[in-house]
C-alpha cells in the first residue's frame, strides 16, 4: 500500500493496460509530445509509440467518433478530451453513435471505448472550461458514466472501465488530478453501478460523487465535532446509478441531503432525491435537501467562483434548514 | 428555381476525369469500353434488386407498412452496386440513411432488409433500427447512419483500426453533397489524411441535400473533388450513372489504397429520380431536369449497352428481371409473415 495522487493512479491504470492489451491505443489533443494537458499521459509517447498514442488534430468531432470506429471493429480506444467542456463539440458522436449504435444494430456492434475528461471548476478558467456535463450523460443508456473522489477509486474504476464492453465516460474531477490517497500494490477493480458508503451514520445521509465529496466529507467532519452521526455515500458512478444503497441508508437515518458540484438544477441528484423519494417517502423525516453550486455561468474570479462553488457551508444550512441538526 | 443540374454528357471512352492529384485511366476496359472480367449480369441484377426494392418499400409505405422517413436510392443504383463491386469481404461499407442501395449492392439479405423496414423481429436490427439504421456486421456492412455526415469518423476509426491490425482491408465511406458542410466532414477528410488513413472517400453528388440545389447552400460550385487538394486527398471524377466507370474507378482507388497511399476520394455524379423521401413533394425542382436525367437511367441503359456489344441477350435480361421480381415480392411476404419484436425486446441490446 502506497500513497499516490490521482494523477498517478489513472497513469498506473492506463500503463498496465498498455501493457497487458494490444489492442489498447490512446488518442487525444496533446496527450503525447505535450505529455497531456494534465499530465497524465506524460512519458506515453516514449514508452508506447507513436501508433498507440495517438496526439490528434484539435478535431473532437471527428477522434471521437474515429474511437467509435475503432472500437467497433475490435480495438479498444481509450479517448481523451482536455476538458469536460469540449466534449459538447462531439456530443453528436457520443450521444447519437457511441452510446446509440449497438440498440440501432440490434445487438450486432459494440463499442468497448473509455472516454476520459477532466471535469468541474475551481482554477479560475470562467464559463467556457469549467462546466460538468457528467450528469448529461448519465440520462443516455447504451454507455455508462463513472467518477471518482480518490485515487483508489480512480484506478478501480479505470481498471473496470477499460475491461467493460461499453462505452464509458469517465470524469475526472480536474481538482483532484493532485489528490492523495491510499492505493495498494496488489489488483482490485471496483464494479461500476455501486455506490460507496465511506462513513457510516444514523442521523442523516450526505450523498455525493466526484469532487463534491471534498465539501461534504469537511461538512461530514464539523457535523460528527457537532455530535451528529453523519453517513456519506459517494455514489463513484452516475450511471448506472445505485440508488439502492441510497435507500438502504435513509431506512437508517431518515433524512438525506445530496450535493452536487456541479450546477443545482437538474444534476444527478435531482434523479438520486426524485427516486429515493418515490421509492422511500415513508421512511423520510423532513424534505430531502439539495445543495448545488450556482445557477449560473462560471465566473473568472476568484471570490465570485468560492461563492458559486458549493461548500461545507451550504451544506451545513441544508442541515440545518431541513433537519434543524 | 436552381439553375437545372444537366446530366454529364454522354460517357466517353474516357469513363473519368481526375483532379490533379487523382490519376484517370481506363485499365480494364477494351476499346469498346466493356471490361472483360466482370460478371455484368450481375452488376445488372443488383442494380435492378435495388430498384425493384426500393419501388416495394415505396409502395408499402403508401400503404402504411412501412413508417418513418424513407429515402429512396431509385436513380443511383449505379453508383452504390459499381463501387461495391470492387470490395473484397473484409472490407468495411459505411453508409447513410439513404442506405438499402448499399446494403443490397453488398448481399445483406433481403428478405431481413425488408423484414427491418416493416419493423419486424426478424429485421437486421430485429426491428429496432428502420430504413435508416440497416447493419450486417458479418457482412462488414456497418450501418445506416443518419445524423447527416455523423458516419463520416466512424470510417474513419474502422479504417483506423484496418491500420492498427496491419491489413491491407479498407473501408469505404458513402456520404451525399449536403454533408460536405458539416464541421465533422472536415475534420474527418483531415485526420484520415493526416494519418493516412485506409479509407475511400465516396461521395453521391445528387445535386441535391433534401429540397437544397448545391448552389444555394455551396460556394464552389457542383464540383467537389478538385477541392480535395486541400487535404492533400488524390480525388476523381466519375458518371455516377455508367457502372462500369464508378466501378473501375473505385478499383484504381482502391488498388492505391492497399498499396498503402492513404484516404482517396470519389465523387460520382448521380441523381436521384424521387423526392428526398417519401414526404417530399418535390416543389424545388423542375420534372423537365428529372426527365433529362430519367434518360441515363442505369437500369435501362446499361442492359442496353450489353445487349449492343453482344454481351447478353434480350432473353438473359427478361429472366433477370422475373428472378428479381420473384425475390422482392418474396421479401414483401416474408416482412408481412414475419412476428412484430416482443416487447421484451425494448430493454436489449442496450449495453454489452
Ligand atoms: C445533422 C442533421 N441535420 C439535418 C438532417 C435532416 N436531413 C436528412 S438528409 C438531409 C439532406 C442530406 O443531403 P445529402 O447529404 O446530399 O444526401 P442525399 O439525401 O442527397 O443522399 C437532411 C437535411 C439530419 N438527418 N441530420
Ligand atoms: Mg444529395
Amino acid at each position: 500500500m502506497a500513497e499516490i495522487v490521482l494523477r498517478e493512479a489513472l497513469k498506473r491504470g492506463l500503463e498496465e493496460a498498455l501493457d497487458n492489451d494490444p489492442r489498447i491505443f490512446m488518442m487525444g489533443e496533446d496527450i503525447g509530445e505535450y505529455g497531456g494537458a494534465y499530465a497524465v499521459t506524460d512519458g506515453f509517447l516514449k514508452k508506447y509509440g507513436p501508433e498507440r498514442i495517438k496526439d490528434t488534430p484539435i478535431s473532437e468531432q471527428a477522434f471521437l467518433g474515429a474511437g467509435i470506429g475503432a472500437a467497433a471493429a475490435g480495438l479498444r480506444p481509450i479517448v481523451e478530451f482536455m476538458s469536460m467542456s469540449f466534449t459538447l463539440v462531439a456530443f453528436d458522436q457520443i450521444v447519437n453513435m457511441a452510446a446509440n449504435i449497438r440498440y440501432m444494430s440490434g445487438g450486432q456492434i459494440s463499442v468497448p471505448m473509455v472516454i476520459r475528461a477532466p471535469t468541474g471548476a475551481g482554477v479560475q478558467l470562467g464559463a467556457t472550461h469549467s462546466q460538468s456535463f457528467e450528469t448529461w450523460l448519465a440520462e443516455v443508456p447504451g454507455m455508462k458514466v463513472v467518477c471518482p473522489s480518490t485515487p483508489y477509486d480512480a484506478l478501480g474504476l479505470l481498471r473496470s472501465a477499460i475491461k467493460d464492453d461499453n462505452p464509458v465516460f469517465m470524469a475526472e474531477p480536474a481538482l483532484l488530478y493532485g489528490a492523495k490517497g491510499e492505493v495498494p500494490d496488489e489488483y482490485y477493480d471496483i464494479e461500476i453501478g455501486k455506490a460507496d458508503v465511506t462513513r457510516e451514520g444514523s442521523d442523516v445521509t450526505l450523498v455525493s460523487y466526484g469532487y463534491g465529496m471534498r465539501p461534504l466529507n469537511e461538512a461530514a467532519d464539523r457535523l460528527s465535532a457537532k455530535g451528529v452521526s453523519v453517513e456519506v455515500i459517494d455514489l463513484r458512478s452516475l450511471s448506472p446509478l445505485d440508488i439502492t444503497t441510497v435507500v438502504s441508508s435513509v431506512q437508517k437515518t431518515y433524512k438525506l441531503v445530496v450535493v452536487d458540484n456541479a450546477r443545482r438544477t437538474g444534476g444527478i441528484m435531482a434523479e438520486v432525491a426524485a427516486e429515493v423519494q418515490e421509492r422511500a417517502s415513508e421512511w423520510l423525516d423532513g424534505p430531502i435537501m439539495r445543495v448545488g453550486s450556482d445557477d449560473v455561468p462560471w465566473p473568472y474570479n476568484r471570490g465570485l467562483e468560492r461563492e458559486v462553488l458549493t461548500d461545507a457551508d451550504d451544506i451545513l444550512r441544508a442541515v440545518e434548514y431541513g433537519f434543524g441538526l | 428555381m436552381a439553375s437545372s443540374t444537366k446530366p454529364s454528357s454522354k460517357p466517353s471512352s474516357k469513363r473519368f476525369k481526375s483532379s490533379k492529384n487523382g490519376a484517370g485511366g481506363s485499365e480494364g476496359l477494351d476499346e469498346s469500353g466493356v471490361a472483360a472480367n466482370i460478371d455484368h449480369l450481375h452488376l445488372f441484377r443488383q442494380m435492378f434488386l435495388i430498384r425493384q426494392f426500393e419501388l416495394a418499400c415505396g409502395e408499402n409505405y403508401s400503404n402504411g407498412m412501412i413508417r418513418g422517413f424513407l429515402h429512396l436510392y431509385v436513380g443511383q443504383e449505379a453508383t452504390g452496386v459499381g463501387a461495391i463491386s470492387a470490395l473484397r469481404d473484409d472490407d468495411y461499407i459505411v453508409s447513410h440513411y439513404r442506405d438499402h442501395g448499399h446494403a443490397l449492392a453488398r448481399g445483406v439479405d433481403v428478405n431481413r432488409s425488408m423484414a427491418e423496414l416493416f419493423g419486424r423481429a426478424t429485421g437486421t436490427s430485429k426491428g429496432k433500427g428502420g430504413s435508416m439504421h440497416i447493419f450486417d456486421a458479418a457482412k462488414r456492412f456497418m450501418g445506416g447512419h443518419a445524423i447527416v455526415a455523423g458516419q463520416m469518423p466512424l470510417a474513419a476509426g474502422l479504417a483506423l483500426a484496418q491500420q492498427y491490425e496491419k491489413t491491407d482491408g479498407l473501408t469505404i465511406c458513402f456520404f451525399g453533397d449536403g454533408s460536405t458542410n458539416q464541421g465533422i466532414y472536415h475534420e474527418t477528410m483531415n485526420l484520415a489524411a493526416v494519418w493516412k488513413l485506409p479509407v475511400l472517400f465516396f461521395l453521391e453528388n445528387n445535386m441535391y441535400g433534401m429540397g437544397s440545389s448545391i448552389e444555394r447552400v455551396r460556394a464552389g460550385g457542383i464540383d467537389f473533388y478538385p477541392g480535395m487538394s486541400t487535404y492533400e486527398i488524390p480525388a476523381a471524377e466519375v458518371d455516377g450513372m455508367d457502372v462500369l466507370a464508378v466501378r473501375e474507378a473505385t478499383e484504381t482507388a482502391v488498388a492505391r489504397i492497399r498499396a498503402g497511399a492513404g484516404p482517396q476520394f470519389i465523387e460520382a455524379k448521380t441523381f436521384r429520380f424521387v423526392g428526398h423521401s417519401l414526404a417530399d413533394g418535390q416543389k424545388y425542382r423542375g420534372q423537365k431536369e428529372v426527365k433529362e436525367w430519367e434518360q441515363r437511367d442505369p437500369i435501362n441503359t446499361f442492359p442496353a449497352l450489353l445487349i449492343k456489344k453482344g454481351m447478353a441477350t434480350q432473353k438473359q435480361i427478361e429472366e433477370i428481371k422475373a428472378r428479381v421480381d420473384e425475390e422482392v415480392a418474396e421479401a414483401v411476404e416474408f416482412a408481412e409473415r414475419s412476428p412484430e419484436p416482443d416487447p421484451s425486446e425494448i430493454d436489449t441490446d442496450i449495453l454489452a
